[in-house]
C-alpha cells in the first residue's frame, strides 16, 4: 500500500529521465546510501568490514564490468580475472614509479591499462563470436598471468612475485583502517555504478544491447560494429581493472598473480548469472550472494558439527561448497535464467498491486 | 641423420603424440556439440571423474576389466542423468545458458568425485610402460614413448569405432539428423531426448578413455580437469562440429606447441606452453573464423 506511483506526476523531461522514477525508490536509495556510508562504518566491526563488505563491493564492481561486456554487449568473456590482475599490478607500479601521481589517478591509469589489454584481446570479437570468442578470451587469461609471472618488472623484481600494496593516502588522509578502506571502496563503486547505469541508458548502451540481441541486424541499421564491440571490451576491462586495483589495495594488501586465476573468472561469471545478466542491480545481488554464501555455509556446517558432535573436515566442506555452487548455478538457470534481478523486479510489480492480486 | 634433425624429429613426434591426447579430450566436446549444440565445459570434469572412479575401484581390489565396465556404467548413468536433470529443463534456451549450465555441472562433478573418492593423487598403471621404444632408439636413435604410440593407437581405434557408429548404425544416422536440424529430426519422429542421452553416454565413454590415457601420463589428480583447457584451442582450430577437425587440430596444436616450447620458448624464459596454443588458434581464427573443418554459418536477420 505504501509502494504506489499514484499522485506522482512528471512535469519535465528531467523528471521523466530519472534513474528512479518512483519517489519511494528514491527514498529507499538514499536511505540505503546513508546506511552504507554513515551507519555501517560507524557500527561495523573489523571482520564484517574487511572480510565481507569490502570484498563484496569489489566483486560487485568486477561483476558490473563483466556485465557490461557479457550482459549488455553479449560478448561472453572468461578473462575477467586477467583484467583485474592487470589493474592490480599496474596500480602498484604506478604508485611505485610515479609516486607524485596520487592513489586515485593511479587507479584510473591502471584501469586504462586494463582497458588497453581488453581492446587487444577484444579484437578477435570482430571476426568470431559465441563460444569461439569465449575460448579466445581464455587466451587473455593465460597470457596475462604468464606475463605477470615471467617479467619481474611487474612485481618490482621481488623474488616471490608477490607485491605488497602501498598504503593509501589521499590529500594527506591515510586510509589504513578497515572502515576507511570500506568507505573508499564504497565511494568508488557507487560512482562507477552510477556511471554505468547512465551509460547503459545512453546511445552507447543501446548500441551494446542491439549488438547483443543480434549483431547482424545491428550492423544493418548502422551501428558501427568495430567501435561498439571494442568500446564494450574497453569499458568492461576498465571496470575490472579498477576492481582489481581496489582488490589489491583495499582488500588483500599482498597479491600474487595466482590470485587471479581462471577460478576467479568463473566466480565472477557465476555472480553475473545468479545476479542477473544485463542488470546493474543484479551485479550487486550476485556478488553479495556468492561472497556471503561460503561464510554462511561455514556457519551452518559449524552448527551441525557442534550439534551432532561429528567433525566435518575442511575438505568435505570445500567439496560440498563446490557441489552446492554448481547445483545452484544449474538451478538458477533452469528456474530463473535472469537471476535475482528478475526476482526483485517481479517482487516490485507484485508490491505495487498488493494487497490485490490484479 | 644429423643430431639436430633427430632432435627436431623427436620433438615433433612427441608433439604429435601429445596432440593425439588432446584430440581424445576434444572428441568428447565435439560429440556433444554436434548432436545437441551444447558446448560442454564439463568434459574435463567428466574425464577426471571417470579416471578417478576407475582408479579408486582398482585400488579397492576390483579387477581391471570389472572396474572398467562398472566405470563405463557409471559414466552412462551420469550422461543419462545429465540429460534428464540439466538439459531437458533447458530445451530452447540460448546456447550461452546451456554453456553456463555445464560450468555448473563441472563444479558439481569436481566436488562430487573428490567427496566420494578423496582428493589425494593416484598413480595409474595399465600395463604399458611409459618408456622409449627399444628398436626405434637402437636403429634410428629416436626416442618415442611406447605408451604414446599406444595412446595414438587407442585414439585411432576410437575414431574408427565412432565413425562406423555414426555412419552405419540406425542410432548413428539419427544422431547425425539431430545434429543437422533439431526440429526437422523431431518432425520425422526421432526421439530427441533419447538421442541426447545416448550422446552424453558416448561422451562419457570417450571421457573414460581420455581419462585413462591422461591418468597414466600425469597421474589421476585434480589437475586432470585442466586437460579440458588444453583441448579448447584444439576445438577452435578444428571447428566444434568436426571429428576429423578434432584429430587434425589436436595434431597441429600438439606439434606447434612442443616445437615452439623447444625453439621459441627459451627467448621468453620458457613456460609459453600455457598460452601458445591459444595464440596459434586465435591467429588461425582470424583467417577462418569457423575453424578448420567447422561449418560455415550464414547469419540471417
Amino acid at each position: 500500500m505504501l509502494y504506489r506511483e499514484a499522485g506522482q506526476f512528471k512535469s519535465s523531461y528531467a523528471e521523466d529521465q530519472r534513474i528512479f522514477p518512483l519517489r519511494q525508490d528514491r527514498i529507499a536509495f538514499w536511505a540505503l546510501m546513508a546506511v552504507a556510508f554513515l551507519l555501517v562504518p560507524a557500527i561495523g566491526n573489523q571482520y564484517w568490514l574487511s572480510a565481507m563488505l569490502t570484498p563484496f563491493l569489489i566483486f560487485a564492481l568486477a561483476t558490473l564490468g563483466l556485465n557490461i561486456l557479457t550482459g549488455y554487449a553479449g560478448q561472453l568473456s572468461l578473462g575477467t580475472a586477467a583484467f583485474m590482475a592487470v589493474g592490480a599490478f599496474m596500480a602498484y607500479n604506478f604508485v611505485l614509479r610515479l609516486p607524485w601521481l596520487g592513489i586515485l589517478p593511479s587507479f584510473v591509469l591502471a584501469g586504462l591499462c586494463a582497458a588497453a589489454v581488453g581492446v587487444v584481446f577484444g579484437l578477435p570479437s570482430l571476426r568470431i563470436k559465441g563460444f569461439y570468442l569465449a575460448v579466445a578470451t581464455l587466451a587473455c587469461q593465460f597470457f596475462v598471468l604468464w606475463a605477470l609471472q615471467r617479467f619481474a618488472w611487474f612485481s618490482n623484481y621481488s623474488s616471490s612475485g608477490v607485491i605488497t600494496a602501498q598504503r593509501i593516502e589521499i590529500l594527506g588522509y591515510a586510509f589504513d583502517t578497515p572502515a576507511s578502506k570500506y568507505v573508499l571502496t564504497l565511494a568508488v563503486v557507487t560512482l562507477m555504478a552510477l556511471a554505468a547505469k547512465n551509460l547503459m541508458r545512453s546511445e552507447t548502451g543501446r548500441a551494446f544491447m542491439a549488438v547483443r540481441d543480434m549483431d547482424v541486424a545491428a550492423a544493418v541499421i548502422g551501428i558501427p560494429m568495430m567501435k561498439t564491440k571494442l568500446l564494450a571490451f574497453a569499458i568492461s576491462s576498465f571496470y575490472c581493472g579498477v576492481a582489481g586495483a581496489l582488490h589489491a589495495f583495499c582488500y588483500l594488501g599482498t597479491v600474487e598473480p595466482e590470485a587471479y586465476s581462471l577460478d576467479l573468472s568463473f566466480r565472477i561469471l557465476f555472480m553475473l548469472i545468479i545476479g542477473g545478466a544485463g542488470s546493474i542491480l543484479g551485479s550487486f545481488l550476485g556478488a553479495a550472494f556468492i561472497t556471503l554464501f561460503p561464510i554462511f555455509l561455514n556457519l551452518v556446517t559449524g552448527w551441525i558439527s557442534h550439534a551432532t558432535g561429528i567433525e566435518i573436515s575442511h575438505a568435505v566442506v570445500s567439496n560440498l561448497e563446490l557441489i552446492i555452487f554448481g547445483g545452484l548455478i544449474i538451478f538458477f538457470l533452469i528456474v530463473e535464467p535472469l537471476g535475482f534481478a528478475r526476482l526483485w523486479q517481479i517482487a516490485k510489480e507484485k508490491l505495487r498491486l498488493w494487497p490485490f492480486p490484479h | 641423420m644429423p643430431i639436430e634433425a633427430i632432435f627436431f624429429f623427436e620433438v615433433l613426434a612427441g608433439g604429435l603424440l601429445a596432440g593425439v591426447m588432446y584430440a581424445l579430450v576434444a572428441l568428447g566436446f565435439v560429440l556433444i556439440y554436434k548432436a545437441s549444440g551444447v558446448f560442454n565445459f564439463a568434459q574435463g570434469a567428466m574425464v577426471f571423474f571417470a579416471a578417478l572412479t576407475f582408479v579408486s575401484l582398482v585400488e579397492r581390489g576390483w579387477g581391471m576389466w570389472l572396474a572398467l565396465v562398472v566405470t563405463l556404467a557409471v559414466m552412462v548413468l551420469l550422461g543419462v542423468l545429465t540429460e534428464r536433470v540439466v538439459l531437458r529443463p533447458l530445451v530452447n534456451q540460448p546456447p550461452i545458458t546451456l554453456f553456463m549450465a555445464t560450468i555448473g555441472l563441472t563444479f558439481v562433478l569436481e566436488g562430487l568425485s573428490q567427496l566420494i573418492w578423496g582428493s589425494q593423487p593416484h598413480g595409474l598403471e595399465l600395463g604399458i610402460p611409459d618408456v622409449p621404444m627399444e628398436w626405434l632408439s637402437q636403429r634410428w636413435n629416436v626416442n618415442i614413448s611406447q605408451f604414446d604410440l599406444f595412446a595414438a593407437g587407442v585414439a585411432g581405434v576410437l575414431v574408427a569405432v565412432l565413425a562406423v557408429f555414426f555412419h552405419k548404425t540406425r542410432i548413428g544416422r539419427a544422431l547425425r539428423a539431430v545434429a543437422d536440424d533439431h526440429q526437422a529430426a523431431l518432425a520425422v519422429g526421432i526421439p530427441l531426448q533419447h538421442i541426447w542421452a545416448i550422446v552424453w553416454a558416448v561422451a562419457g565413454f570417450v571421457a573414460l578413455v581420455a581419462g585413462l590415457m591422461w591418468g597414466v601420463r600425469n597421474g589421476v589428480q585434480y589437475a586432470l580437469t585442466f586437460v579440458a583447457l588444453k583441448a579448447l584451442p584444439v576445438l577452435i582450430l578444428g571447428g566444434f562440429e568436426s571429428i576429423a577437425g578434432a584429430i587434425v587440430g589436436g595434431l597441429i596444436i600438439g606439434a606447434t606447441e612442443k616445437v615452439a616450447e623447444v625453439y621459441i620458448g627459451p627467448f621468453f624464459g620458457g613456460g609459453i606452453e600455457s598460452w601458445f596454443a591459444y595464440v596459434v588458434a586465435l591467429l588461425f581464427l582470424l583467417f577462418r573464423p569457423e575453424g578448420l573443418f567447422g561449418e560455415k554459418h550464414i547469419d540471417r536477420v
